[in-house]
């Protein structure tokens, strides 16, 4: 088949929208569409482990959650973590100054930008020290990860939303560090977009994981 | 300002092996995926053999029983992660972005980070053959039989296998990301998404369900890797932990995953039975919509494969299970229509699509059987299931990938395969792969059950193993003429023009191999047969 048969009309230079940047074309860019996509993975993989979490919960024996101690047969005496709480508040808080470095590069604002970013990753790593020093308290009390169902899936839940946290801040400091070289505009800022939403989706896995593991009223005791 | 030309961003010459290891080109990246697959394809081969070996008469005269449980292990796991999955993958990287008019992946260098972690994982893998013992637990890997001594394997072989399949997700994940923002936000003009071919359609639900299920199964088998390496109690019922919840986690993920390893090659069997037709594809929109459905109730009907456990609510499950045939029927009948009064042209493509058609349908027959309950208890863990998930796969994915390499092969290299040595191939696998696996309809019925290194020689199992191996044999002799025509055609094929098959899509209106960035220019897309218009004046619309 010679190739004048194939009636050539449209190239993709005369597009219409060829040349405009991905902003322009309408819709959202491609590297915060990739972003959705990836933490609707993250989504079904947290949700592998709280079915997990459920799962156990449900058959613990006797009823019972948190289970007695094996060792001793005794309820575990669990003081509640001193750090929880203010690490909640501040993670939460830290999801609000993401969303206000967006709002300001959105604008154009590169100072209110780098300034709330500053915060948001300042807090990320405050609410790691936190979570560190309630997993030392909780270890002292004997819970480890191989001590029962309890403890499993709370270092496994915890663990891997810490290890998503920690990821974040990796994220929003290279954002930061991109962002003080000025490499981010108003109209060029996918990636503060995708690391903001990332940020946001992490909060929301804490949020859950709070309300399981603190706020659902154990049972048995 | 002085003019002067601008020096090339790149450093002229580099080496062809510098090239490739470094490339971003989706058409690159998908050769590399083939090349990687066929590789895993051959080694699993040859340990399905080992396996065949083996069972062709009673007592064990070549390997061990643990030896035995490594060889269909690391066959199974193989086959569908590193082959059958990937090769899929690697032609829609290779074909989609062309289908669509774009001129890569949407995220290039994340494309060749997924690939880039299939050897790796494929390595992984079989470095339990050199560490004490790979995983020996089935593909499947249920706990306990995978988590404690003395029933799991001894050495590292479990948590290489763990490891392995980790890589070896975030790969299809990482890829299914990619496919999904390409073929939204990079189609051509005029592509819209009623016109996309139907491999793209079938991308887009497979690269869905791989977002969807394949972190569960990430978390089920990090959830057993807690459990082995750091005291976890996750899956063990001595300690609180549950055991049917592996297979939940699993299953969730795994039912899903057969639609991942059928539905792109159903894709590509239906880019290539319209133009060996000489016929538009029956029911365009029938069958998208059958082929979202099929993706929609791939995740209500992961339980069937536990109806056995006692654990799971019989009725509803085989419910969902038996509505699965009803889009997949409407696709068997949009195919046969398809050729129906069509002006066919036996080439190998052809022939490979039409045996998918027949053993897919027997396939999908005997899974029917299996989603009845009472069929289901007493053929479980039979020979029958291994019947079942082999026309499936192999009479199903396999003929699927072959049409698809056959049809893409003058694309991707420029040069036509021989179709003396093509259809040589596919009598020799379509002989074989029945003298293989129909026979194990029978074992199963008569009772053998599956991932059994030896059995009685009052069995009566004998003649019907014997028959299976001399077909395992013959599928694997089928191969050479395979690799020859490959090697033949490279060489001194006959050169391919741009559009040998006289093509409906958008892959063949540029030369072939295309060009680095696919296409100069585009012809006008009116309708999912943008060629067809082209070459006929856009006749009818």
């Amino acid at each position: 088949m010679s190739t004048d048969a194939h009636a050539v009309t449209t190239t993709t230079e005369h597009s219409p929208v060829a040349g405009l940047p991905h902003d322009a074309r309408g819709g959202i860019g491609n590297p915060v569409l990739g972003m959705l996509l990836f933490l609707t993975s993250e989504v079904m993989f947290f949700a592998g482990l709280f079915a997990a979490y459920f799962n156990v919960r449900a058959n613990a024996p006797g009823g019972i959650w948190p289970p007695l101690n094996p060792e001793t047969n005794e309820p575990y005496f669990l003081q509640f973590l001193p750090f929880v709480l203010p690490a909640t508040v501040l993670l939460i808080l830290s999801s609000f100054t993401a969303q206000f470095a967006v709002w300001a590069i959105r604008r154009g604002d590169r100072t209110s930008f780098l300034r709330n970013l500053s915060v948001t990753v300042v807090l990320g790593i405050a609410f790691l020290v936190m979570q560190a020093f309630d997993y030392a308290l909780l270890y002292s009390e004997g819970i480890t990860l191989d001590s029962g169902t309890f403890g499993t899936t709370y270092y496994t839940l915890t663990g891997f939303h810490m290890a998503h946290v920690f990821g974040g801040v990796i994220m929003l400091a290279v954002v930061l560090y991109r962002g003080l070289g000025g490499q981010f505009s108003s109209r060029h800022h996918d990636a503060v977009e995708a690391s903001s939403l990332y940020w946001h989706f992490v909060d929301v896995v804490w949020i859950v994981l709070f309300s399981v593991l603190y706020i659902l009223p154990g049972s048995g005791h | 300002m002085a003019t002067q030309a601008l020096a090339p961003a790149a450093r002229g010459y580099r080496s062809g092996l510098y090239e490739w290891v470094t490339t971003t080109d989706h058409k690159k990246i998908g050769i590399l995926y083939l090349i990687n697959s066929f590789i895993f394809f051959f080694l699993a081969g040859l340990l399905a053999l080992g396996v065949r070996v083996e069972l062709a008469q009673p007592g064990l005269q070549f390997v061990t029983d643990q030896t035995y449980n490594e060889l269909f292990t690391m066959h199974a796991t193989a086959m569908i992660f590193l082959f059958i999955i990937p090769i899929l993958a690697g032609f829609a990287n290779y074909i989609v972005p062309l289908q669509i008019g774009a001129p890569d992946m949407a995220f290039p260098r994340i494309n060749a980070l997924s690939f880039w972690m299939l050897p790796l994982g494929g390595i992984l893998l079989f470095l339990g053959f050199v560490t004490g013992g790979t995983a020996a637990a089935g593909w499947t890997s249920y706990a306990p039989l995978s988590e404690d001594a003395p029933l799991a394997s001894p050495g590292y072989g479990q948590d290489l296998w763990i490891m392995s399949l980790v890589l070896v997700g975030t790969s299809s994940i990482l890829g299914a990301i990619n496919f999904l923002v390409t073929i939204f936000k990079m189609r051509a003009p005029g592509m819209s998404l009623f016109r996309m071919p139907i491999l793209v359609w079938t991308m887009i639900v497979t690269s869905v369900l791989v977002l969807m299920a394949t972190p569960v199964f990430t978390s089920a088998v990090i959830m057993l890797f807690i459990d082995r390496n750091y005291g976890g109690h996750f899956f063990d019922p001595a300690t609180g932990g549950d055991a049917i919840l592996y297979q939940n986690v699993f299953w969730f993920y795994s039912h899903p995953a057969v639609y991942v390893m059928v539905l792109p090659a159903m894709g590509m069997i239906s880019e290539i039975l319209p133009v060996f037709s000489r016929k538009p594809l029956f029911g365009y929109k029938a069958f998208v919509f059958a082929t979202v459905a099929i993706g929609a109730l791939g995740f209500s009907v992961w339980s069937h494969h536990m109806f056995t456990t006692g654990a799971v609510w019989l009725p509803f499950f085989s419910l969902m299970t038996f509505l699965i045939a009803i889009p997949t029927g409407v696709k068997m009948f949009n195919w046969i229509f398809t050729m129906w009064r069509g002006k066919l042209t036996f080439s190998t493509p052809l022939l490979f699509a039409i045996g998918f058609l027949s053993m897919f349908l027997i396939g999908g027959i005997n899974g029917a059987f299996s989603a009845s309950v009472p069929v289901d208890f007493a053929v479980h863990d039979t020979y029958f299931v291994v019947a079942h998930i082999h026309y499936v796969l192999f009479g199903g994915s396999v003929f699927g990938v072959m049409a698809g390499f056959y049809y893409w092969f003058p694309k991707m290299s420029g040069r036509r395969l021989n179709e003396g040595l093509g259809k040589v191939q596919f009598v020799l696998m379509f002989l074989g792969f029945n003298l293989t696996f129909f026979p194990m309809h029978q074992l199963g019925l008569a009772g053998m059950p599956r991932r059994i290194a030896d059995y009685s020689s009052a069995s009566g199992w004998q003649d019907l193993n014997v028959a299976a191996t001399i077909g395992g044999f013959l599928i694997a002799f089928s191969m050479l003429p395979f690799l020859a025509n490959i090697f033949l055609s490279l060489r001194s094929g006959e050169p391919a023009g741009d559009d040998p098959w006289e093509g409906n899509t958008l892959e063949w209106a540029t030369s072939s191999p295309p060009p680095p960035y696919n296409f100069d220019r585009l012809p006008e897309i009116r309708s999912e047969r943008p060629l067809f218009d082209a070459r006929h004046g856009r006749i009818g619309h």
